[in-house]
């Protein structure tokens, strides 16, 4: 029998970028809350500008339940999957927003109603065979004040381009109306970036600065970014990048009514004969405990919230829970950020002392910003100039076919050329499809014997497209710049794992389509709900964390209004 | 780097490899320019001066010779300064083999073991006796994936333990000096990286910008509040 510990009004199925922030409106709100979190505190001394540690070994993380359970993946059905690399996500109070690139972006409004802007644009034959797109049960304005809130709440730095209609080019002047700027002006440039950035202007382009969780300058009593050059997988040593371990959480646990306990790996989530949730199980070592809650959040990873759900059987739930309508893994996708571009320049870019979130973006050629009558896809992608280099990654560079990639020679080109190398991050439209799914893999457990997520997914026509075309834009747009050699890397085929998961218990108001409702909560166990980027039905062109802590604090608030209909 | 400066390192690395078999890697101590030990200059390298006179841990005298002319020929030493031998490679493999849970001993074991087989059968020497040009034709078949045959045995593929000993060279020259590896900056002069840094402030990034900031030559380990046992709180340059 496991151990019964003290009920709570909610618990929050892990403490990362979902659940760290939709904790603060709940404990603010009165409510008791406990959340379990698989792995434990750190702080900044574990955040030493190591790139050995960061990016070639373990990170100082005890707990490994994302490695662990890894998933498998394969491309169609008709193969068998494989497990392969490690998992780029990590256990922590603050989830992999401890070291994740912290770019935040809102969504654009175009996200939100692909499947009727495309009709109502360009007709209803433009929408890719086989694609489960609909439009998400809320549009932008909606989620607009969730935005303003959680940019305040952890601190994001930006240059707004539309405030109320008022357009401003040192933002984006695509993006949705925000009511006001952003808490913090955005990260600095450095000379190449403003090189990069007048040659996109030399194109008839729009380039601004991009959106980040990292402190422009001093907020909220926390230091301005230091810009040592290890934030790429790296956490930050003077509490400039606004995980939910230094923002939301604290401010939570201040309330006293948030509980946070670590190394807790839930195993099951239970519910009564009438289909509602009671509690969650979960171990610590190999003490077992039952948490009952009147209301259970599961706010895990993509991978993770849906495995939870399908490992959870019960006589309400023979296929797991709130998969009655079979939709549970569904309209899965990894988000199509392959398709890579390199150029070599031939002077230093000076980029040693950069973040990935430094950066300038170019919107023209994202979402419905642009004519596509005469194109073959729909969608597009955000192109992503950005300042990061490190020295092991500067040494391993490619040599951009002049010559072998290591000896004499290569000492001679690497001296020459280290600072002198740029890739491009590009983030593409990408659409959930009848065939991409996730489920529970046949063959491989994790070390409880409970068995792993198995993606089944592949990138389609209309995401390769619009890969190729964003990669002759990029190519057109590093030219301009001047660089003298470009690489571009294949458009992918099999979607494997990736920090940009998104789907699985998609949003929706059809309960046939979709496992939960407009507010994040099961069409069929109503106090059950989810948080993160698996609720979300497209995944934009941009980097999805800020919208799912959006659409976090919005699930959060919507409880603490509806608590009585939800929870008795 | 002076003339002086290269030559005497190239003396030194040679000599050194001629004795690496027997002495694995005692052989790659760093001497810095007037001859007095580095530990004296750079704490950080206190870590491979305490590796000293030791053979490798992990690697038999003949798997270690072998592993040393490899990577003499990945980042050589020549003209241009000295190499990952050099920069300590043999001992931050070696560190990176005792490490708890590392799988990667038998790779290197049943790999160089492979590499020599594969010398003998398609060039007529073991790989230490090969010339150099020899030595890097078959290092090009091997990370080419085309020394599978000739019965040299690989397990898995020449390119994937090719790939593993540049991957674990390439952290060694140009990782943090606190893994045992990056001797003297080494790695960092070669490709010029201006240092760890706790702060670069907009002023610093304007002098990067113009080629005017000076490198800084330390470890991320050297600045206090990563060390063991010491205050909390950051230790930022200047400020703070």
């Amino acid at each position: 029998m496991p151990r019964q510990v003290r009920p709570a009004d909610v618990v929050i199925i892990g403490m990362g970028a979902a659940g760290g922030v939709a904790a603060l409106p709940l404990a603010e709100a009165g409510l008791s809350v406990v959340g379990l979190e698989a792995g434990t505190w750190l702080d900044q001394r574990d955040f030493a500008p190591d790139e050995i540690r960061n990016n070639y070994r373990d990170w100082p993380f005890l707990v490994k339940k994302v490695e662990d359970e890894r998933p498998t993946s394969r491309a169609t059905s008709a193969t068998n999957a494989n497990r392969v690399g490690g998992s780029p996500m990590m256990n922590a109070v603050g989830g992999t927003a401890v070291h994740y690139w912290a770019q935040s972006w809102r969504l654009n409004p175009w996200d939100f109603k692909v499947a009727s802007e495309t009709v109502r644009r360009y007709g209803f034959s433009r929408l890719p065979a086989g694609t489960t797109v609909e439009d998400w049960p809320l549009d932008y304005e909606e989620l607009e004040p969730h935005y303003d809130a959680v940019e305040r709440a952890i601190g994001v730095s930006g240059n707004a381009g539309n405030v109320r209609g008022n357009i401003d080019l040192k933002g984006n002047k695509f993006e949705g109306p925000r009511d006001r700027e952003y808490p913090m002006p955005a990260l600095r440039w450095t000379g190449f970036l403003e090189r990069m950035a007048d040659s996109a202007r030399s194109l008839g382009w729009h380039p601004f600065a991009g959106p980040a969780a990292i402190n422009s300058e001093r907020y909220d009593g926390r230091a301005a970014c230091a810009y040592h050059g290890f934030c790429n997988k790296g956490g930050c040593p003077v509490n400039a990048k606004n995980s939910p371990l230094i923002s939301t959480i604290p401010k939570a646990l201040e309330t006293g009514n948030l509980k946070v306990v670590t190394q807790a790996h839930v195993t099951t989530i239970e519910v009564d004969r009438e289909g509602r949730t009671t509690g969650v199980n979960y171990v610590v070592g190999t003490e077992e405990y039952f948490q009952p809650a009147r209301v259970v959040l599961v706010a895990g990873y993509t991978y993770e919230n849906s495995r939870l759900l399908l490992l959870s059987k019960s006589n309400a739930y023979p296929d797991g829970l709130s998969n009655n309508a079979g939709q549970v893994g569904r309209h899965y996708m990894s988000h199509h950020q392959g398709g890579a571009v390199g150029a070599l320049f031939p002077f230093d870019l000076k980029a040693w002392y950069g973040l990935p979130a430094q950066g300038v973006a170019i919107d023209d050629f994202a979402d419905d910003n642009f004519d596509h009558s005469d194109l073959a896809f729909i969608g597009g992608g955000n192109l992503w100039a950005m300042s990061d280099r490190r020295p092991i990654s500067a040494a391993s560079m490619s040599t951009y076919g002049r010559g072998r990639n290591w000896g004499s020679g290569w000492k001679r080109f690497i001296h020459e050329n280290s600072d002198r190398s740029h890739g491009a991050y590009i983030q593409k439209t990408t659409l959930p499809y009848e065939d991409n799914y996730l489920d529970l893999d046949p063959t491989y457990t994790d070390r409880l014997g409970l068995p792993v997520i198995r993606i089944t997914a592949q990138y389609k026509e209309n995401e390769l497209r619009a890969a190729s075309y964003m990669q002759d834009k990029m190519e057109e747009w590093y030219r301009a710049a001047g660089a003298v050699e470009i690489t571009r890397s294949g458009l992918g085929n099999t979607m494997g794992i990736t920090t940009h998961a998104y789907g699985g218990t998609r949003m929706g108001n059809d309960p046939e389509m979709n496992v939960l409702d407009r507010w994040g909560f099961s069409h069929e166990a109503p106090n059950l709900g989810v948080l993160g980027a698996s609720v979300m039905g497209t995944s934009g062109a941009r980097n999805p964390t800020l919208t799912a802590q959006a659409l976090a604090w919005r699930t959060a608030t919507h409880l603490v209004e509806a608590w009585r209909d939800i929870a008795e | 780097m002076t003339d002086e400066r290269r030559k005497k390192d190239a003396i030194t690395r040679r000599d050194l490899l001629k004795a690496a078999g027997a002495a694995g890697a005692a052989a790659m101590i760093p001497t810095s320019l007037d001859g007095a030990p580095v530990e004296a200059i750079r704490p950080v390298a206190s870590a491979v001066t305490a590796m000293s006179n030791a053979p490798l841990m992990n690697l038999t005298a003949r798997e270690t010779e072998i592993l040393a002319a490899m990577i003499d020929r990945l980042i050589p030493s020549d003209e241009l300064g000295p190499g990952a031998l050099d920069a300590g490679a043999l001992g931050f493999i070696d560190r990176l083999l005792s490490e708890a849970g590392s799988t990667s001993v038998d790779a290197y074991r049943s790999g160089l073991a492979a590499l020599d087989r594969y010398s003998e059968y398609t060039r007529g020497g073991r790989f230490v006796e090969l010339s150099e040009r020899d030595q890097d034709s078959a290092l090009i078949d091997l990370q080419t994936g085309g020394a599978g045959g000739a019965g040299a045995d690989f397990v898995g593929s020449s390119g994937g333990f090719f790939n593993m000993v540049k991957s674990h060279t390439w952290q060694a020259t140009f990782g943090d000096p606190h893994y045992g590896g990056n001797v003297d900056f080494i790695g960092w002069d070669l490709i010029d990286y201006p240092g760890v840094r706790m702060r670069v402030s907009d002023e610093d990034q304007r002098l990067l910008d113009a080629e005017q900031l000076e490198p800084v030559r330390r470890s991320a380990y050297d600045y206090a509040m990563f060390g063991t046992g010491r205050p909390r709180g950051p230790d930022l340059d200047g400020e703070g």
